[in-house]
Order: C-alpha cells, then structure tokens, then sequence
C-alpha cells in the first residue's frame, strides 16, 4: 500500500504544513470521480423525467380536451326543401328592403310554415327531426336572398340534439336510422359549427354558443387590465423608488406578498359585500368581476414589478442622474423601459389566472343563466369558466361536447393573450 | 535613513543591486588611484601594467550600472526618492569611470618618472592622493547611507585639495626654473598632481548628486575660492 | 464672468458621513479651470467619495451627510436654492464603467440636451450630437452608425461615448471617476489624449488608482488618505519631491 501512496515524509524535516503532491491515479481517486460523473448522470435523468412528466400531463390534457370537444365545432344540418310561393306566408317582399324587415318577418309565421315544410318533407314527425330553432335559419334565408320567396327552394337548417348526437356518434338504433334515411337522400351534411362561436347561451344543446361567455369574459379582463396594470406598476415604482425604508414599508411589502397568497374566493365575499353590498353596483356584471378580479392580480403585478425595477443596473440611473434628470426622468425614460419585460411577464402570469378564475366570479352572481351577450360593462354577463362549469352540470348529452369545445375556446383565447403579450416583451427587451 | 522596505521586494532586490555596482566600481577606483601613487613611487612597471589593465573592470561595470538603471526605470516606473537615486546613480558611475581613467592616466606616466627622490616638494603628493581618494570614499559611503549632512562635508574638504595642488604647482614650477633639466620629469608629475585634483572635483560631483537624490533640491553655489589660475603666479 | 484666479470649484472644511462613520474629514481643495486635478490614494480613502460631493451624487444615498461649504463659481452647491438639476449639468459625470443607455448612439448623446431643452429644433439637435462627439473623438468611428446601439460599442467606444454625453449638455466642469479602469492600454491611452484636448476648455477632476496615469494627464495632484488630503501641489512635484512622507510611501510603493 505504501508504494502506491507517496512516501512518508521523515518526522521533523519539513515544515508541518508541507502537503505532499495528490496523487491523482489511486484507486480511491478514479472511483470518487466516477462516483461525481455518476451523481451528474442522475440528476440530469431527473431533471429530464420531471420535465418529461409534466409534459406528459399537459399532453394527455389537451389530447382529451381535443379529442372530447373537437364534436362541439361540428354541426349537423339537414336540407329542407320550402316551398315559399304556397307557405302562405304574410309577407311582402318590398317591405324587406326597407327597415322594418326584422318588424315584418317577425310577424310573418316563418316558424309555423317551417314545421309544414319539415312535416312535408320528412313525414309527420318531420319537425322533431330539425332543431327548435331551424326556423330561424329559415328567417335568415328570406333575409338574404328576399327572391325566393317566389318559388321553392332549399334551405340547410340545423339538426335537432337527437339527429345531432346520432350523426356524431353511435345513438338509439332509430335514430341511427334516421340518420342513414337522410344521408342517403343527401339531405344531410356535417360543417363547421360557427353559430358554436356566434351564439349566446341556450338550453338547446344544438344552439348553445359561447359568445356570450366570450364577451363577457374580454369585457372583465378589459376591466381587470385597465385597473390592475397601472395600479400595480405605480405601486411597484413607488414602492421601490420613492419609499423609505422603514417599519412602515416593510409592513406592505409583507402584506402583498401575503395577499398574493389569498385564496381566490376571498376576493370574491369582498366583492360580494363591498362592490354589491356597499357600492350597490349591479350584480353579476362585467365592471364587478373586473374589479374583483383586479384586486387579486394586482399583488402579483407588484411583486414582479418590484423585482423587475430592483433589476435595472443602478449604473444606468447613476448615468442618468448625472446627467442631470430628475428622478421622475430617470423612472419614465430608464428604469420603466428596461422594467418592462420582467412587468409584462408578471402581468401575463397575473392575467392568465385571472381569466381561469371562477369562484370569486360565481360569488358575485355570475352564475345566472345569460342568454344574451353584454353590451356594456355594467350588463349582467357570465364568463368562459364560469359557463363551462355551468355546462358542464348539464345532462344533456350534447353539452358534454359543448363543455369540452368550450375548454379548447379558453385555452386558444389563453393562448393569444399570452402570446400577445410575450410579442411585446421581447419587443421591449433591450440588452444592456 | 530607513524608510520602509517596497511592497514589491524585486524593486528593493533591484535598488540594492544597483547600490552595490556602485560600491563596487568606487572601491576598485579607490584602490586604483592608491596603486598607481604607490607605482609611482616605487617605479613599479609591471604594478603600472596591472593598474592599466584593471581599467578594463572599472569600465564593464560601468556599462553594467547603466543597463541595470535603464530596466529599473522601464520596469519599475519609479518615483520620487526612488527615481532620483536610480538618477543619482546613473551619473556616478560615469564620474566614478572617469576617476578611473585618472587612475590609469597616473599608471601609464610610472616609467616616464624614473626617480623622484630628488624633487622634494612632492613628497606632498602621497598626502594629496590619501586626502582625494578619502573624499571619493566619503562620498560614495554618502551615497549608500542617502547622507545630505556627509556630502556637503565632502564638497567642503575639496578646497584643501585645491590648495594643495595650487601650492604644488607653485613650488614645481619654481624648481623647474631653477632645475631646467628636470623639466621633463616635473612636467609628469604636474599631470598627476592635476589629476588627483580633478579626483578630488570629481568627488563633490559625487557628493552634489548625492545630495540631490537625498533630498531633491540642489545643493548650494559653495564657495571654490579664488579661480587661480588666473592670479600671477607669486 | 470669470476672475481669473477664482478657482472654478472651491471645497472648503468638507466632512461626509454615513450615517456614523465619518468617510471624509475635514477637505479643503480648490479646483482651477484651467488644469485637470488628479485626486490619488489607497482604496477605500474616499476619493470617489468625495468626488461625489462636487455634483451632489450622494443626495442618491439614503444616509450620507455632507458638511462643510462646497462653491461653483461662488454659488453654494448645497444651498435649497440651488436646482440640483441644472447643478448636474454644469458639472458632468464620467464612471468607472461605461454606462450608455441601452439607446441609440444618436439618443444616447442627445438625451441630455433634450431634457434641459438646449436645441430648438432637430437641426440644432444634430449638430449638438456631432460636435459632441467630434470633442469626445468618436465622431468618425460611428458617423455612419449613430442608429445603432450604444452598447454595441467597444470598452473604449462606449467610454468615449458617456463623455460626450457629458459634453452634450454643456457642462463647466467634468468628473471622472476612475474612467480608464475597466479599459485596456489602447483605449486608456485615447482617454488620456482626450482629456489632453479638453484641458483648457473643461476644468477637469480625474480619480485614478493609476499613478502613472495621474502624472500623465494632470497638473495637480491631491493625494488622500483616510479621508483626509495628506498633500495638494502641482504634479511634478508630488512625484519627483513630495514633501510629506506618507505621501512618498505611498508612490514609491513602501505603503502598507
């Protein structure tokens, strides 16, 4: 053993802190080091199954989420043959140029002449075949086109729920055949669902559209932006520039970090007593969700805004100082601008959550069935989460669909937003 | 005068090396100026050689001094005190030379003198050679102890030189008067007696440029008494 | 208007403190416009402290006090009634690293005079711009790119750079603070040539470790030390015969 190791040094005749040279090709040495390269090995295999594990989830997410909701962007309509010139209907074609069409169709018996047209085209439960609000679709074909009201024509109007459910997937054999009857006189056909993305709220599967959903929720995330950004940035600059350091400051510092914490519907029984309650604003609309919602992002906007202004060199505020700026110069025209990107990202992460939100919004009421897009902030409206959990309580098979499509909607209007807003940080990011 | 060592101690390895080029140079001239009188009188030819020969060391090391001073001052930067004894040296090795050559110049006259017993005012001449070959010592001890206060004691004794070499020259020329066929002799030794004195000017050089580098500032006009050579010989 | 031998800056009984510690003590310095001052010394002895004080950058520090009476031109620097603003401007700024903003060269230069409203028009603007960085010897190595970034720069480039931004404004008096310590020989050697050719028209204070560097570029020398000024004279001096002994210890590298 002593061979392999250097010699020992004789008592006394080197200074006691003489280290003799390593020896770097023992045993004991190869095997520490293949030991360090092995620990490395591992902790890169971790590090790659943790990543490969959440990537998983979030594939198994949307391929579910895909495969479940791509049926709610498919609608099945069927060919109704009408024939205008003998459907008796009280209408004069010269009046539809004018503007009172809606007032003269809405008088002129379009859904009863409908049903005698279904009836006479599909026997005598013709009308059960086609959707409770095919007479619609029928209206909007005499608005279009007011000439063919002279003689027959075709009009593609949407299936009902059952003929829906049986063309989509396998149904009650009667149905099923049904189905095959009318796909082999080439009166039905499977398109792209647009009144899905066009429509309000219904109880028809058929009808049911998330506009109103999506209206509603651009309209709250309009008023969350508007109040929490420039609340938030402002707070974070001052905060970070102008305030002293002391008790007082430190005491909010903690206070925001904490109320980033808070559980979402917190904010929204403060909604309830304070925005309703106290306020008397209306209930379940846009302007109280924003608001509810914008209390709860604007602690995060803070805190990333605090970080990201705690990030700019102070050589850059020291060159513009010296320059002779004033300390609001030095913010607005240094310290803001290269804030920015840490500021957008904790806006983007703020925003994100806030849009997925729905306790705090179903506290405040939006939970109500809403058939008709808001028009203004203070309308009473509902919100993508919110209809997708409404939906999703729903027994009607065809709202399973609908729930599931809904999803892919919230995950595509997530998407742009956080594209949106990735494009203007790296649009804003300098390298200093 | 101790001050404190440099936080780089090459620059200290460097000074210290350059001080003793100096020492050394000095104690060879020293001893060269002593050997050529004792040449003299002893009519020692091969002595005379040696001195001659020897020469040749004195000027190696002052090319020596000078290269050494020159990479100090590319390498060290130096300032202050430290610049102006590198200066300071640099000017001594070539006085120091020259009072080698005059070491040499007394060597190469050793066989145009066969004897001088006869003449008696030179037995003044060894104490002339002891008292400048002591103010070349004197000065070159200043320049390693940095001494201003020994310097310009050294620059006070050059006056006895001078008077001695006035009187010198004085009394041999009157013996050259009175004993013409000594002439050629005498003419000799007035040559080595004016180089003994230049030795002794050459040592306030010395001494003034160690007064310099001491304390920076030049040392007073002293007073060289009256310019003689312009006064009548009496 | 100028009496000839008023100093351009005069800092009189000057004291810092942070907080409890006292950085500088008791400062008396005169600044002539006419030469470039070098303040020299160990670190931490509080040159670039004090050269802070002369354009009021430790008013940015939240615990620092200064006393003592600090003059421009007479006028008290640390009067209420004087506009710390206007103050930066006429007494500018270089720093050890060079700062440009993450602008263009063109803003870099032409953010000060923009604020302090010194050009009328674009016209005006760009030919601040140039003359700017004709003075600060940039002029024709980025001519052709004043729309690239300030950052894209060489050390020196960007050095250079935050001087003119500095002469954009017009100032009377230029500070640097160590310019040269982040740059190598080349560059440090085109800093000191232009400081040679601002000499005369700015008065100018340099802080630098460099002693080589200070006997270069200055005439007068100040040597500190713990806070104090241990020796003020001019250069040659300082560095052929200094009168104080600390003074030679520390150039002739026996301190400490």
């Amino acid at each position: 053993m002593s061979e392999t190791l250097v010699a020992q040094l004789p008592v006394g005749a080197a200074e006691p802190d003489e280290r003799a040279p390593t020896d770097w090709r023992t045993q004991s040495m190869q095997r520490r080091i293949r030991q360090r390269y092995a620990a490395e090995r591992r902790f890169r295999l971790l590090g790659l199954a943790a990543v490969v594990l959440s990537a998983g989830f979030l594939a198994v997410l949307l391929v579910t989420m895909v495969y479940n909701g791509a049926s709610g962007f498919v609608q099945t309509r069927i060919a109704l043959p009408v024939d205008f010139a003998r459907a008796g209907l009280v209408l004069d074609p010269a009046r539809l140029r004018g503007p009172g069409a809606d007032l003269a169709l809405a008088a002129a018996g379009v859904e009863d002449a409908t049903d005698n047209a279904a009836v006479a085209a599909f026997g005598k439960d013709g009308a059960t075949l086609l959707s409770d609000g095919a007479w619609l679709s029928v209206r909007a074909a005499i608005k279009r086109d007011p000439a063919i009201m002279n003689g027959r024509s075709i009009v593609w109007v949407p299936a009902s729920e059952a003929i829906d459910s049986a063309a989509k997937r396998a149904d009650s054999p009667a149905n099923e055949a049904i189905v095959a009857q009318l796909k082999a006189r080439g009166a039905l056909s499977t398109g792209f669902n647009w009144p899905f993305l066009t429509a309000s709220d219904s109880n028809d599967s058929t009808r049911a559209g998330i506009w109103g959903a999506f209206k509603g929720s651009l309209f709250t995330m309009v008023v969350t932006l508007l109040i929490a950004f420039p609340v938030g940035v402002l707070s974070a600059l001052y905060l970070e520039e102008y305030a002293p350091r002391n008790r007082w400051t430190d005491l909010i510092e903690v206070s925001i970090n904490n109320l980033a914490a808070v559980p979402s519907i917190i904010f929204g029984l403060l909604g309830l007593a304070v925005f309703l309650g106290t306020m008397g604003l209306p209930r379940s609309a846009p302007i109280v969700g924003g608001l509810t919602l914008a209390l709860m992002t604007m602690p995060v906007i803070v805190i990333a805004g605090r970080n990201a202004i705690k990030g700019v060199p102070p050589s850059i505020r020291d060159a513009a100082l010296g320059i002779g700026a004033s300390p609001v110069q030095v913010v607005f025209h240094h310290v803001l601008p290269l804030a920015l990107p840490g500021i957008l990202t904790g806006t983007i992460i703020g925003m994100a959550r806030a849009l997925g939100e729905t306790a705090p919004l179903l506290m405040i009421g939006m939970r109500a069935f809403i058939s008709a897009p808001p028009g203004r902030i203070s309308d009473p409206s509902t919100v993508l989460p919110v209809q997708i959990f409404l939906w999703s309580d729903q027994i009607d098979r065809g709202f399973v669909e609908k729930t599931s499509a809904a999803i892919i909607v919230l995950l595509v209007f997530l998407l742009a937003m956080n594209g949106f807003a990735i494009y203007l940080r790296n649009k804003f990011e300098t390298r200093w | 005068m101790g001050s404190m060592e440099h936080t780089v101690k090459a620059f200290d390895a460097d000074i210290g090396q350059l001080r003793g080029l100096i020492a050394q140079m000095g104690g060879l001239a020293e001893q060269a100026i002593g050997a050529a009188m004792e040449a003299l009188r002893l009519h020692d030819l091969e002595g005379a050689r040696r001195i001659i020969d020897g020469d040749k060391r004195i000027d190696a090391l002052e090319m020596e001094v000078e290269q050494l001073a020159v990479r100090i001052i590319a390498l060290r930067a130096p300032l202050a005190d430290d610049l102006r004894e590198v200066v300071a040296a640099l000017k001594i090795a070539g006085v120091v030379e020259r009072i080698g050559d005059y070491a040499k110049n007394i060597a190469k006259r050793v066989p145009t003198i066969e004897s001088h017993g006869e003449i008696e005012p030179l037995s003044v001449l060894p104490a002339m050679s002891v008292l400048a070959v002591q103010m070349v010592h004197d000065a070159l001890d200043a320049f390693a102890a940095r001494d201003a206060a020994a310097a310009e004691e050294v620059c006070a004794r050059d006056r006895q030189v001078d008077d001695f070499y006035n009187s010198l020259f004085r009394v041999l020329v009157t013996h050259m008067m009175e004993n013409p066929k000594t002439i050629g002799q005498v003419a000799q030794l007035l040559f080595v007696a004016k180089n003994l004195e230049r030795v002794g000017d050459h040592a306030t050089n010395v001494a003034e440029m160690v007064y310099f580098s001491a304390t920076g500032t030049h040392m007073a006009e002293r007073d060289r008494g009256p310019n003689s050579y312009l006064t009548p010989t009496a | 208007m100028n009496i000839p031998n008023q100093p351009k800056i005069s800092a009189k009984r000057v004291s810092v403190y942070y907080g409890a510690k006292r950085a500088i003590d008791d400062v008396s310095l005169d600044f002539d416009e006419r030469y470039v001052t070098a303040l020299i010394g160990p670190s931490g002895c509080g040159k670039s402290t004090f050269l802070r004080t002369l354009n009021r950058m430790n008013d940015t520090v939240p615990n620092a006090r200064v006393e003592g009476d600090i003059t421009l031109d007479g006028e008290d620097i640390y009067d209420p009634s004087m506009d710390v603003v206007q103050l930066r401007a006429r007494v500018g700024m270089v720093f050890q690293k060079p700062n440009p903003f993450p602008k263009s060269i063109f803003e870099n230069v032409a953010y000060g005079p923009r604020i302090h409203g010194l050009a009328a028009n674009k016209t005006q603007m760009a030919e601040i711009v140039e003359q700017s960085l004709r003075r600060a010897g940039l002029w024709d190595e980025v001519k052709d790119r004043l729309s690239d970034s300030g950052t894209a720069l060489s050390g020196g480039q960007q050095q250079r750079l935050c001087i003119a931004r500095a002469i954009a404004v017009d100032p009377e008096v230029i500070l640097m603070d160590e310019p040269c310590s982040a740059l190598d020989p080349i560059a440090t050697a085109k800093i000191e040539e232009l400081i040679h050719e601002l000499n005369g028209r700015y008065a100018i204070v340099i802080v630098t470790h460099n002693m080589q560097q200070a006997a270069r570029v200055s005439q007068r020398t100040a040597f500190f030390h713990l806070g104090t000024v241990v020796e003020y004279g001019a250069t040659s001096d300082i560095f052929t015969n200094p009168r104080q002994e600390r003074t030679k210890d520390y150039i002739t590298g026996r301190y400490g």
